[in-house]
């Protein structure tokens, strides 16, 4: 029987987060590129929270900006709350965190991709990878169409083998009710690629009508909008916001659940998979902490044109009727209307120890994966690694070396290099903890960190890359122009500085040595300034940030030399672990599993020791 | 290259003793010991022997037997190197040692390399940084405190220090970070009240260690003291009771310079370094000259000055051209003759230095236990105890203690100045790392070989 068949330079396997980042990056880098979903309806769906970016999250969203992917533009088009979370702690953990239209997200997405030179979409559910030995060639559809391909990204979320459960009920679908992918696992179990068993959950959707609002905490948006793409200004993106509420669980709710913890399939065992620690059920919320009376609980629009409310903190896998007692104990939802269960949901993913730092499998070429499929939790995650498997997947075909940040440049570095090195044994999430130099990867400095790459592998536009490099040299010039401006201890002067709330100088000093004081800022310095020239508020930020913190930024910048020194010590891709005598065997096993690109990758593989990286190091010197 | 080949020592000093030990280290050891090893009992060979059990027998090349020995057996990991070990407790002759040991190597092993085995013991996971190095300090221990000093540190004793005070940091790290992350159920409302009185005690506590570091580099080297004084004051005299009843412990070492002779002794456990400078003895102004000069260099390094007073003479200008000398020194006026009659100015010579001052008679030998006294009240008193108390010896130790501290203070500041809590990370996770340094768990390019190149033979 006659079968389709095509050729195209990569073929995307779904249009979830990961997949559309990893479709318009190999797309717009010049390759034909075929993006592949089990369903047009739902490219860019949003299955669970409405909402984008938040703590260290929001990072990654600037960071993918900066680079020239596509979610910060997008949630600047559709969002309808925004919030800088934080704002009364340091700098570095700022974030940026906004209210989606889920529907008017996914729209919006999707007409990018469809305005996208080289790119094709294709309702289709791939159900086998080709090979010739150990190289990638294509994929295969159920319907027996055949795409051939150079490179292949996998970016199948939570679809491989999806199982939603509830209480006693369960149905073999993905989220929303949409078909699962239940062929592909199998392909790559016959690759030799074993797959695991992870679980994530959500909570019921409410009825707007049924809720009162009058026992719940308005939650309003900023009056200042930060976009989330450096190609934005406030003025292009401002817009009637709408708001979120706060409540709370209490001890009903608390009895509620114990009581009826044994209907849980987590406790009788319909759930094999692990669930995310960071991201818990409210049942696991309440019998692993029986000494808190109450936990928040967060009511969120999931968008304009709808009456649907997603209820934050409270996902869950319990039956329909605790879900309603559960909910219906919470004060403002006491007659509250369930339109959407809470479930859980099961689905295959890899060991992404399997994968090079450049997201692509060691056993084969041309084959990449990004997203859940990689044991990570979150839309902004799943976007990261699926931009970077998609320009890692482009530059493999055009010939070049792979991009890859380091833990010291990107969250995105930290994302991969923890997902890369450290097994994870439930779905990953970033955190602010994970970045070891998160002084230096804030969200504020995202395109300065990474706006010269993106301009480098063809994604950021010539006149953006001008305009940022005319703002770049506009915080340096106005820097040392600071740093050299000296103001004598006139009368003038120290009249501005008690009127500042500032102590008096004793000898001249510089407008960068006022701006380090506490209770001075550059704007506050503009009474005895007459030479500056107007600013954008962006400049001035980095301009505050820099001086203000300058010494601690030196001292985090010290221990990213340290940690580069150990970066920079590759370890040779053919080493022979049997070869380096004396190194434990737990450790010698997981050097051979996740092979290390570098002695200061291996050294936080968990199991490796500081004694093995000397035996390892010993070895590489000689 | 890093081999798992076989290597073997004579692990027993240099000096003849009763037992010399050979220590064979490796995947052959146990092998090679067959090949060279008889046991008294027939049939009998190491192979059978489980670990930490030892054989009876002959050391034999070929027919000829060498020596008779305890072959002791321990098998991996559960040895000091982590691999199998075999020790051969031969009788001690260096001659007869040598020879056993050119017959282990011509069995299979090679000549260990200085440190090896610690190297491999360290390599292996048994011990960390911190207790390498001290095995090494251990080693080349000139006196029986550096040696306990060495003892408790190879014990884990700095290690256990050190870690607790890591271990503290990294909690409240963590409580931090967890607060950036889960603000819902971590609060730092407040909690730099909490942190501040910790990171001040850890302080106290890293200052205290780091004021060892000169009491250690003392237990190592010895308090450099000399014995100074004008002719005919009885220096010779005050040495010579120094050195008679220690005799048996003191080693000698030849000065640089012909006319200096520098002694090791104990005083009570307190290791001195005497220096007699027999510089001030000529009146020929030339020698004198260079005399004085070179008793001067001798005063700038020396710890402490034995300052000897004839008692039996008034002052005169050679006294007073030595209390020139002992500006800003340590020092104890020792009065010597006091078994003849006194006609020396004492309360003159009190409130000239600010010193203690002993009266004794170096001929006699009365009075030199108040000068022991005075010996360890002025270095030991309150300061440092005899057990067990954890000595800074090391420089690397010390530069990374000396760093932990100032990011300590850094955090203080930060305090003071009201920055947000994950700025204090920075500065914490700073000495944390600068403390992992000590344990060897903070990574460092170069601290394996660094350690190890220093190491002795055999151990």
């Amino acid at each position: 029987m006659p079968q389709i068949e095509e050729t195209y330079d990569v073929v995307v396997v779904g249009a979830g987060h990961a997949g559309c980042e990893a479709a318009l990056a190999a797309a717009r880098m010049g390759l034909e590129t075929i993006l592949f979903t089990v369903s047009m309806d739902s490219v860019a769906m949003m299955p669970c929270n409405p909402n984008v970016g938040g703590s260290s999250k929001g990072h990654l969203v600037r960071e993918i900006d900066a680079l020239g992917g596509e979610m910060g533009k997008n949630i600047d088009k559709t969002y309808i709350q925004s919030k800088m979370l934080n704002e009364s702690k340091g700098p570095a953990v700022h974030s940026l965190r906004a209210q989606a239209d889920k529907a008017e997200y996914s729209r919006a997405m999707r007409m990018t991709l469809e305005q996208t030179d080289h790119l094709t979409l294709r309702q289709a559910e791939v159900s086998e990878l080709l090979a010739e030995g150990k190289q990638i060639t294509g994929v295969r559809t159920c319907s027996g169409g055949t795409y051939h391909a150079g490179a292949v990204i996998l970016c199948t979320g939570v679809y491989l083998k999806a199982r939603c459960i509830f209480g006693e009920v369960s149905y073999p679908t993905g989220p929303n009710g949409l078909r699962a992918a239940n062929h592909l696992t199998d392909s790559l179990v016959q690759l030799g690629i074993p797959v695991r068993r992870f679980k994530t959950g959500t909570p019921a959707r409410i009825d707007k009508r049924s809720i009162d609002f009058s026992k719940m905490t308005e939650q309003k948006g900023d009056a200042r909008v930060v976009p989330f793409s450096f190609t934005n200004t406030e003025e292009d993106i401002k817009r009637e916001q709408v708001s979120c509420w706060l409540t709370y669980t209490n001890e009903t709710t608390h009895a509620v659940i114990r009581e009826n913890i044994s209907r849980s399939p987590l406790f009788s065992g319909a759930i094999e998979g692990t669930g995310p620690r960071y991201c818990p059920s409210i049942e696991d919320k309440v019998m692993k902490f029986p000494e808190k009376d109450r936990h928040q609980v967060f009511i969120e629009p999931e968008g304009e044109y709808t009456n649907e409310m997603y209820v934050g903190g409270m996902s869950s896998s319990l039956p329909e009727d605790v879900q309603y007692a559960m909910y219906r104990s919470v004060p403002g939802l006491e007659h509250a209307k369930i339109v959407r269960n809470a479930y859980a949901i099961e689905y295959d993913c890899i060991d992404a120890t399997r994968l090079k730092p450049s997201l692509e499998f060691r056993e084969y070429d041309g084959l990449f994966a990004g997203g859940q499929i990689n044991g990570s939790s979150g839309y902004e995650e799943a976007a990261a690694q699926g931009f970077m498997a998609g320009v890692n997947a482009a530059r493999k075909l055009q010939g070049k070396e792979p991009l890859i940040l380091d833990r010291s440049q990107a969250y995105i570095g930290v994302l991969i290099d923890d997902l890369v090195t450290k097994e994870t044994f439930e779905p990953y999430r970033m955190m602010t903890s994970r970045a070891e130099y998160r002084l230096l990867l804030r969200q504020d400095n995202a395109d300065l960190r990474l706006t010269d790459i993106g301009y480098e592998i063809g994604l950021i536009e010539e006149e953006r890359y001008q305009n940022f490099c005319r703002k770049r040299t506009a915080i340096e010039n106005e820097i040392k122009r600071l740093e050299s401006v000296v103001t004598g201890a006139n009368k003038q002067m120290q009249e501005f500085l008690e009127q500042a709330g500032s102590t008096p100088l004793k000898t001249a000093a510089t407008l960068a040595e006022l701006i380090r004081r506490p209770e001075l800022d550059y704007e506050k310095l503009a009474a005895i300034d007459p030479e500056r020239q107007p600013l954008p508020a962006d400049v001035v930020e980095q301009i505050n940030i820099n001086l203000k913190y300058e010494g601690y930024i030196k001292r985090q910048q010290q221990q990213v030399e340290h940690f580069k020194k150990l970066e920079k010590r590759l370890i040779p891709a053919e080493i022979d672990y049997d070869d380096v005598s004396n190194l434990r065997k737990e450790a010698r096993q997981k050097l051979k599993a996740v092979r290390p690109a570098s002695v200061g990758q291996a050294s936080r593989i968990s199991g490796v020791s500081p004694a093995d990286i000397s035996v390892l190091l010993i070895y590489l010197g000689k | 290259m890093f081999q798992k080949d076989t290597i073997a020592a004579i692990a027993t000093g240099s000096v003849n003793a009763g037992i010399g030990i050979i220590r064979i280290s490796g995947t052959e050891a146990i092998a090679v010991a067959d090949r060279i090893f008889r046991a008294k009992k027939q049939g009998k060979t190491v192979e059978q022997l489980p670990g930490y059990s030892a054989l009876f027998g002959n050391v034999c090349d070929g027919d000829c037997v060498l020596d008779e020995a305890v072959c002791l057996v321990m098998r991996a990991p559960n040895s000091y190197t982590t691999e199998d070990v075999v020790e051969l407790q031969c009788h001690g002759g260096r001659i007869m040692l040598q020879r056993i040991l050119d017959l282990v190597l011509r069995s299979g092993a090679r000549p260990a390399e200085p440190g090896e085995f610690t190297k491999r013991a360290f390599l292996g996971g048994r011990i960390d940084a911190a207790q390498a190095e001290s095995v090494m300090d251990m080693i080349y221990a000139r006196n029986e405190l550096a040696a306990r000093s060495s003892a408790a540190q190879l014990r884990g004793t700095l290690s256990l220090r050190i870690r607790e005070l890591r271990e503290m940091i990294l909690e409240h790290v963590a409580y931090i970070e967890s607060a950036l992350d889960d603000p819902e159920n971590y609060s730092l409302e407040g909690y730099g009240d909490v942190l501040r009185p910790q990171i001040e005690e850890t302080l106290v506590q890293v200052d205290r260690l780091l004021a060892t570091a000169e009491e250690g580099k003392l237990i190592r080297e010895g308090i450099r003291t000399v014995i100074l004084g004008k002719p005919n004051a009885g220096k010779s005299s005050l040495l010579n009771q120094l050195l008679g009843e220690e005799r048996a412990i003191v080693t000698e070492i030849a000065g640089t310079t012909r006319d200096t002779l520098e002694e090791d002794v104990q005083i009570q456990g307190i290791p001195l370094r005497i220096i007699d400078t027999a510089g001030i003895r000529d009146t020929v102004d030339t020698v004198e000259k260079i005399g004085v000069d070179k008793a001067k260099n001798s005063v700038t390094d020396a710890d402490l000055v034995l300052y000897v007073v004839d008692g039996a003479r008034p002052l005169d200008m050679d006294d007073t051209r030595i209390m020139e000398l002992l500006e800003g020194r340590r020092v104890i006026t020792v009065i010597n003759k006091i078994d003849v009659e006194q006609t020396v100015d004492k309360m003159w010579i009190m409130e000239q230095i600010k010193a203690p001052v002993v009266e004794l008679s170096a001929r006699t030998g009365e009075g030199m236990e108040e000068l022991r006294k005075c010996l360890t009240d002025m270095f030991f008193h309150g300061t440092l105890s005899m057990n067990d108390e954890v000595y800074i010896t090391n420089l690397r130790h010390k530069q990374a203690l000396q760093e932990a501290a100032d990011s300590l203070r850094q955090v203080l500041t930060g305090l003071e100045q009201q920055m947000p809590e994950d700025f204090l990370t920075i500065d914490l996770m700073a000495a944390y790392e600068q403390f992992g340094y000590i344990l060897g768990e903070t990574l460092n390019d170069d601290l394996a070989n660094e350690i190890f190149s220093k190491f002795c033979m055999g151990k």
